[in-house]
């Protein structure tokens, strides 16, 4: 049995579905987080039933990759029973999506979350009476503290086991008509009645298990996807949809697509006055909050305290566990060299092993998991979208709007989900800029070159100093390829979400999460790259690599041994550290590096093509083409800005 | 008169918008109707965006988008629930 999580952005699916799956889903207050679907097996009552949560849309015909996945997922799959999650502060606007999804025909239930903000609004809200309207059982929740959870999914399985199909939302005559006529004509002509028919032939070719009242509907809508799926099992397709549309903005005088979600919107509201009772609103802290935090002085006054105070903690968290944990495995080495009893072969091997273990353990984490920590903090409190709302300007002048701000601030973290978040945006130029400029931002891994050899040896004012230099270059960056890409987009359309109180169980599950694939995916490279490293020194085959690297670390200045790091530096950043140490042979950089070669070498560490992973994800999102042009981007701007730096950091250090 | 003109605090009528299938889409999915009411709640310093509420929901929209929905200022705040 298979239960679908459908909801809009931000309304509590994921944070239901963590309730259930033991946290598998990333959450957070923020329009898109889940922008592509997780699967998870939940056990109710003694049934296994299959749950997937699907990205938060506003409309099945949405228009960016995140929410088209829904329709297409429900356009592919077969699904016992849709759990429609609504935020119930905001029904009517949920109920919009409800009524698209009853059209489905498919058992429904729908799922009245966030009861407790419902209240906090002065809002009570009639589930029976939703219930008896809607033809749709309900029931009430609040996800975020776990109550309601169980009734849910019984009543779920109960509503799956009937197999009730809902009633389909009737709209006006001419609608209704233009809906019947397009679904009849798509079966050759075959009227079929009810939107729970058996599925047509239509159906069946073109492999799209939606009964033909709901197909009509969304071709109707013209869901180009969709059509094209359509069309491939039966030609001239296009022609009648294109006539049955024709026909409506004849009769109605405006497209189809407007008509639908002008009547869906109004119906909505019909509803939700029937079933809400507005009374008395308390004010909180809540909607004070932005009086502050978006004012043109203090907001921005409390933007960069907050910023500097994440970076504070964090590195102040860093440096205090990476010195221990450094001397531990330190001792370890020691052991390791004992151990191999004097085979050098052994003894390199097992160092490399060590190595990449340590730079796990010693450098990633300490700096990783606190940022994962109070990035949740901030994505779960809502202020994230406040972020966008005060960098919108600026990101304008880097060709961008503000939701390209989220891409950024994850960029710190980690690249990997920076480029996945490319996807809320709409435009593929903008998804290009954002993802580009975000491979430029220095994530955890090169914070951990930036923290370990410049700030370690040079102080943390010439690590900030690299910061600021890394922002100017993003910047100008993104003028110039923005001025190369075609047409500038209208600009952001962004939810702002009330601000919610963050448990520490949802921000540790978070940060746990992003941590974990972290570690999943980079760090079996990194021991394999530390040990691959050991093995070609044993067998002295660096010279080699070494020779080829030479042109840019001569242009450079940097020791020609630096190739090799450099190179391994594109499995993961921070091996091109910690391979540093083992290629000059030394255990304290400054023996072999004055403070003109350490700062030119992060920055180039900073810029040139982005991790193995990134490069993966940059392919899956954008494709071979945008993931060449952004490598070969990247490694002409780290050669300029570490060229810079060459010259113009000597007389500052 | 468009989105952009109006003074933080004041409600509008949403008359109509255009800026093509996609960009009307997007904002229709967001309750921005044609006859809708909307509370302009503040702009963002800078040229920046602004801060609107529909449905009870805040949307902040950049300028350009603003730029591109015509609205008439309203007195009395409508029940836009």
């Amino acid at each position: 049995m298979r239960f679908a999580l459908i909801g809009q952005p931000n309304c509590g699916k994921s944070t239901l579905f963590n309730q259930v799956a033991g946290y598998k889903a990333e959450t957070g207050n923020f329009t898109g987080t889940t922008v592509t679907y997780t699967e998870s097996k939940v056990r109710i009552q003694g049934v296994i039933v299959e749950l997937v949560d699907l990205p938060g849309t506003y409309t099945l015909t949405g228009t960016n990759p995140a929410e088209r996945e829904t329709l297409r997922y429900l356009a592919s799959h077969e699904v016992d029973l849709i759990i429609n999650v609504l935020d119930a502060s905001h029904l009517a606007q949920g109920l919009t999506l409800t009524l698209e999804l009853l059209e489905l025909g498919r058992p429904l239930l729908v799922a009245l979350n966030m009861m407790d903000e419902a209240g906090r609004m002065g809002m009570s809200i009639d589930g029976e009476r939703l219930q008896a309207l809607l033809g749709a059982p309900t029931a009430p929740l609040i996800a975020s503290k776990g109550r309601g959870v169980r009734n849910l999914f019984v009543a779920a399985l109960h509503a799956a086991e009937k197999r009730l199909p809902p009633q389909r939302p009737h709209y006006s005559p001419a609608l209704e008509q233009a809906i019947h006529i397009l679904a009849a004509n798509l079966n050759g002509n075959r009227r079929s009645e009810a939107a729970g028919a058996p599925a047509d032939p239509i159906q069946k070719a073109a492999a799209v298990p939606l009964p033909p009242l709901p197909l009509a509907i969304k071709l109707l809508e013209g869901d180009e996807s969709l059509l094209q799926q359509v069309a491939l099992a039966r030609p001239g397709v296009e022609d009648l949809v294109a006539s049955a549309q024709a026909q409506v903005m004849q009769s109605l005088g405006r497209p189809a697509v407007w008509a639908l979600s002008s009547a869906r919107s109004e119906l909505a509201e019909e509803l939700a006055a029937q079933v809400v009772r507005q009374g008395e609103r308390h004010y909180t802290w809540r909607d004070r909050l932005d009086d502050v935090l978006l004012h043109p002085l203090w907001g921005y006054l409390a933007l960069v305290l907050i910023l500097l105070a994440l970076f504070q903690v964090i590195y102040g968290i860093g440096s205090a566990t990476e010195k221990p944990l450094l001397a531990f495995f330190d001792s370890l080495a020691v052991w390791v060299e004992t151990l191999s009893g004097g085979s050098a072969l052994l003894g390199g091997v097992l160092y490399g092993l060590l190595q990449g273990v340590a730079g796990g353990v010693a450098i990633v984490l300490p700096y990783l998991l606190p940022f994962l920590f109070g990035l949740g903090f901030l994505e779960d409190i809502g202020y994230l979208p406040r972020v966008a709302f005060l960098m919108d300007a600026l990101m304008h002048r880097m060709g961008l709007h503000g939701k390209a701000v989220v891409p950024f601030i994850l960029g710190y973290g980690c690249n990997v989900p920076a480029v996945m978040s490319t996807r809320m945006m709409e435009e593929p130029r903008d998804r290009f800029l954002a993802a580009t400029l975000a491979t430029l931002v220095p994530c955890a891994a090169r914070l951990a070159v930036v923290f370990g050899l410049v700030a370690f040896y040079l102080g943390p004012g010439v690590a900030l100093a690299l910061y600021l230099f890394n922002l100017f270059v993003i910047a100008l960056t993104g003028r110039v390829v923005s001025a190369m890409l075609p047409e500038d987009t209208p600009g952001m359309i962004l939810e702002m979400p009330v601000y919610r109180t963050p448990t520490l169980k949802s921000v540790a599950s978070k940060a746990w999460f992003r941590a974990r694939e972290f570690m999943v995916e980079a760090w079996p490279i990194l021991i394999i790259g530390s040990v691959v490293l050991a093995l070609l020194n044993y067998y002295q085959l660096t010279d080699y690599l070494n020779v080829l690297t030479r042109p840019i670390t001569w242009a450079l200045d940097l020791p020609g041994e630096v190739g090799v790091p450099l190179i391994f530096g594109v499995l993961r950043k921070e091996l091109s550290l910690i391979m540093l140490r083992q290629a000059l042979g030394v255990e304290d950089f400054a023996a072999a590096l004055n403070a003109v070669q350490m700062v030119t070498f992060t920055v180039f560490v900073m810029f040139y093509v982005p991790c193995l992973a990134t490069l993966a994800m940059l392919k899956r999102e954008l494709g071979w083409r945008s993931m060449l042009v952004i490598a070969g981007l990247t490694v002409v701007i780290a050669l300029l800005a570490a060229l810079a730096a060459r010259f113009v950091a000597p007389p500052f250090l | 008169m468009d989105l952009l003109d109006i003074e933080s605090g004041k409600w509008v009528r949403i008359l109509a918008y255009q800026g093509g299938r996609r960009f009307e889409h997007r904002l229709r999915q967001l309750g921005l109707l044609p006859g809708q009411c909307a509370r302009v709640l503040r702009h963002a310093p800078f040229g920046g965006p602004l801060l609107i509420e529909v449905h009870q929901r805040q949307l902040a929209l950049g300028r350009g988008v603003a730029a591109r929905i015509e609205v008439e200022e309203i007195d009395a705040p409508c029940d836009s629930r």
